[in-house]
């Protein structure tokens, strides 16, 4: 499967989460805090925290540890 | 007869099983694109084909005995929803790791058990190189096993209790259960330390060092020392995912579902099994599932099944009484330790709001806005509650379990999702 | 002169801070902890814009000129943020109401719809007409109740959370922990005062008429004002049981946006309705259409108490001398608290009234219930 990450494409297997695909990059953050601008990565890694959200396709708060690639997935860290 | 099971993790599954052989239309719904749970998590489960069985779909609210359901892909504005109206319920939604906040938890490179777990046996990712497993309960084990397989090296997993006070009850366990832990005891005993725990953690934009600490009884700091890492995960037991039991009106008994021997909730036609009535493990959680499943089909009694929940309870007590959250985590906390990590509330804006006599649930968040963010304080709300409590000190307070777990939106959902919800699903 | 305040929401607040400044010695009980029911469940709101002339107007605009002052340099997220009443069809029943408002004395300002998406670059274009409201403030409830609370405790008042009232005589309040003597008791107990009124002795026509909000996830700025839609003061004005829901959007300081209002009469049910929330989302995606990808993480309810003729009750109760009600301010009692707490000291202390308290007067019709 092909995918873009922040614009840049690379090549994502079957199953991989986007937050799979980012760390497997070695992308340990992605995100900052709204208030200290501090950063974050997957947490929890089972859905539960909300740290590690990414903007999919548009669309953002998406949990990156819950949400599995799929072909041509456009990935953005920041907001849209 | 119209059985849905939520949650596809050994209970769920077994409760599923049990439920279509006692004869029930059943339905299984679960939020991960294969069966198997966190539990199973890299080994895909089946279930009895005569299951229906709903992929990447979770139930969002429950009205009576109808569930909303959305299933798609996660988070996506495109996911398709359904209603479910069952004539029983058995809630097997089990549980998410339990992390005591403590200095720099929040930077990245620091990760649940349970995070370092999915990611090693759903991702085949190492979450560094360099790593300490710190918290308590034997799940650091297996934690620490596949961490190892994926090529990491474990420099230390820290059990802020003895960690094996379980043993000196075996017959609570069962023999496999003990062959099990023995066999994880004996590989990775070298880096196995009783009574430390990781107090603090250090780094600018990822973690860098930990400071691993001796613990006295009571998990106040004995000594300290820095150790280089690039990635720590903690774990200090399990919290039952409940929001769905809270909202069916579930009654809760030290904060997990009461259930009679069947299963059986204080709602009519809801049942619960596994972690969400009491962290025990997988196999408990199975039979508790088959129990239940059976039960809310309405068909007979599986004996063999509740022998073993009767065991498996006995062990799942022991491990608890041997791995007790000890108070002395609050002196790890400095003012500017961040409790919630979406809201960025720290140790200090929660002394400031039990200052002002916010000591209920909603009072205490409204005033410090604790656990208000996206995750709705599902990492942080027991932490946040333990310390509210203990700063009150002899003042009333009125927190419940319920309480923090009030979520009548189990996960969120778009407006535009919420918006387009068909008549008749209404 | 010894006080109990029962309840300890914004309404009891408020009168407790005004008794407490009057120079009496105040004791406020709450069954639960403090700020913990009604006054944790709304949005905050300090409007005028939704008020038609009359009473509740008069109330209105003497709590909006009090509120700032109440609370000294305490942040309670107090925001002036004005509001944006906007119509999406015929806009003549809009421009009548506006115009009656500013009779009265409100500043309604009649804006184009090129104005109003100038204000809200978001809403709907499919706007006909508009209203800006700029006295509109809001304020974060707790946080407003809190610090109310925290006047009557520095002057010597004594909160006692966690303390129920269960009965009335010669002697003072009976409570769950014994009696506390007194001359007066003020029962401010909001949806609950009913209940409590009973229990006094002096039962009173209130009832609860439960609403839910809306909350999404933190989002960069995107709502300015307070927006609703023009049929919003026909839902406030209506005792119909249905379910009511007209838009209102807001953003908070924490950057959510909160999505109301429905009005239900349910009783004290809690439980939430899919179709409620469903009202809400569909009027806020219309309102806003940039909203409809936005998640939505809690929703949450409330009960706002409420009297037949939908008017505060304020005053001393004919039946029971000493006893006190002020209560009944549905959804506005974040803003009406001020006033309500200064007209209730004022009459409970002899001093002149500064606003006319016959319209809300207990022995009105309706409101006394036979015991």
């Amino acid at each position: 499967m092909r995918v873009t990450i922040d614009g840049v494409p690379s090549q994502a297997a079957q199953g991989q989460t986007v937050a799979g695909a980012l760390l497997a990059a070695g992308r340990t953050s992605w995100r900052t805090t709204r208030h200290a601008g501090k950063p974050r990565g997957v947490f929890c890694g089972i859905g539960v925290c909300f740290d590690c959200l990414v903007t999919v396709n548009g669309v953002a708060d998406v949990r990156a540890c819950q949400r599995v690639l799929v072909d041509g997935d456009d990935i953005r860290t920041e907001e849209p | 007869m119209r059985v849905v099971v939520i949650g596809g993790g050994p209970a769920g599954l077994a409760a599923a099983g049990a439920a279509a052989a006692a004869g029930a239309d059943t339905v299984l719904v679960d939020s991960e694109p294969v069966l198997g749970g966190q539990f199973h998590r890299g080994h895909p489960q089946r279930v009895d084909a005569r299951v229906r069985h709903l992929a990447n779909s979770t139930v969002w609210a429950v009205e009576g005995m109808r569930l909303h359901v959305r299933t798609g892909q996660a988070d996506s504005p495109s996911r398709t929803g359904e209603v479910l109206n069952a004539d029983a319920v058995v809630l097997a939604t089990g549980a998410h790791d339990r992390v005591v906040p403590f200095p720099g938890w929040d930077l990245p490179g620091v990760y649940t058990a349970g995070a370092a777990q999915a990611l090693a046996k759903g991702q085949g990712i190492a979450i560094g190189q360099r790593v300490v497993v710190s918290g308590t309960g034997p799940f650091l084990l297996p934690v620490a096993q596949s961490l190892k397989a994926v090529g990491a090296e474990v420099l230390r997993i820290c059990d802020a209790n003895t960690g094996l006070g379980w043993l000196g009850h075996p017959r609570a366990a069962s023999p496999a259960k003990l062959a099990e832990l023995l066999g994880y005891a004996v590989r990775l005993r070298s880096a196995w330390r009783p009574r430390t725990a990781v107090v603090a953690a250090h780094g600018e934009d990822k973690v860098n060092a930990v400071t691993v600490a001796k613990l006295n009884p009571d998990w106040t700091i004995r000594s300290q020392e820095r150790i280089a890492v690039d990635a720590v995960c903690v774990g200090h037991g399990f919290t039952p995912r409940l929001e769905l039991a809270v909202t069916a009106g579930c009654t809760l008994v030290d904060g997990f579902v009461a259930v009679e021997h069947t299963g059986a909730t204080s709602v009519p036609g809801w049942y619960a099994a596994g972690e969400v009535t009491g962290i025990g493990g997988a196999d408990l959680a199975a039979a508790e599932g088959e129990v239940a499943g059976t039960a809310a089909a309405r068909g007979s009694h599986p004996s063999r099944a509740l022998a073993k929940v009767r065991s498996g309870r006995r062990f799942a007590a022991a491990l608890a009484a041997a791995h007790p959250i000890r108070a002395g985590w609050h002196t790890w906390l400095t003012d500017d330790t961040l409790v919630c990590r979406c809201e960025e509330v720290t140790y200090k804006d929660l002394r400031a709001a039990v200052d002002l006599d916010a000591a209920g649930t909603r009072t205490f968040k409204l005033t410090s806005r604790v656990g208000l963010g996206l995750c709705q304080g599902r990492t942080c709300g027991r932490a946040a509650i333990d310390i509210a409590t203990a700063l009150a000190s002899d003042r009333r307070t009125f927190f419940t379990p319920a309480d923090l777990q009030r979520r009548p939106i189990a996960t969120p959902l778009r407006l535009a999702e919420l918006a387009s919800l068909p008549e008749e699903d209404l | 002169m010894d006080v109990v305040v029962v309840g300890a929401g914004v309404i009891g607040a408020a009168c407790a801070d005004a008794l407490s400044s009057a120079g009496l010695r105040v004791t406020v009980l709450d069954r639960g902890p403090l700020a913990s029911g009604t006054s944790a469940a709304g949005e905050g709101n300090i409007l005028v814009s939704d008020k038609e002339p009359g009473p509740e107007l008069d109330l209105a605009l003497s709590s909006l000129s009090r509120w700032p002052t109440l609370v000294g340099d305490t942040d309670i997220e107090w925001d002036p943020k004005g509001g944006l009443v906007v119509a999406t069809g015929d806009p003549a029943p809009l421009a009548h109401f506006a115009a009656v408002q500013r009779e009265a004395g409100i500043d309604a300002r009649w804006i184009t719809p090129a104005e109003a998406l100038e204000r809200e670059p978001h809403l709907t274009t499919r706007v006909t007409a508009a209203v800006h409201y700029p006295q509109d403030a809001q304020v974060q409830p707790v946080l407003a109740t809190q610090a109310l609370l925290s006047n009557v405790r520095r002057r010597g008042g004594v909160l006692r959370p966690g303390v129920t009232v269960v009965g009335l005589d010669a002697r003072g309040v009976h409570t769950s922990e014994g009696i506390i003597a007194c001359d007066h008791v003020v029962n401010a107990c909001g949806p609950w005062s009913g209940e409590v009124s009973r229990t006094l002795g002096a039962p009173i026509a209130i009832a609860p008429r439960r609403g839910m909000v809306l909350v999404t996830a933190p989002l960069p700025p995107t709502v300015r004002h307070k927006v609703y839609d023009a049929d919003y003061v026909g839902a406030v004005a209506s005792g119909d049981a249905d379910l009511q829901t007209s838009t209102v959007v807001e953003s908070t300081a924490a950057g959510t946006i909160l999505i109301g209002s429905s009005r239900e009469r349910v009783g004290f049910d809690e439980s939430i309705r899919v179709r409620v929330l469903r009202e809400l989302a569909r009027k806020a995606v219309a309102l806003f259409p940039t909203l409809a990808d936005v998640p939505v993480m809690r929703a949450y309810g409330g009960f706002r108490p409420y009297a037949p003729d939908h008017l505060p009750v304020i005053g001393p109760d004919p039946r029971v001398p000493g006893l006190w009600h002020a209560t009944g301010h549905e959804g506005a009692g974040i803003g009406l608290a001020a006033a309500t707490g200064a007209l209730l000291a004022e009459l409970l202390t002899g001093v002149t009234p500064h606003l006319d308290p016959t319209p809300f007067r207990v022995d009105r019709p309706g409101v006394l219930e036979c015991a």
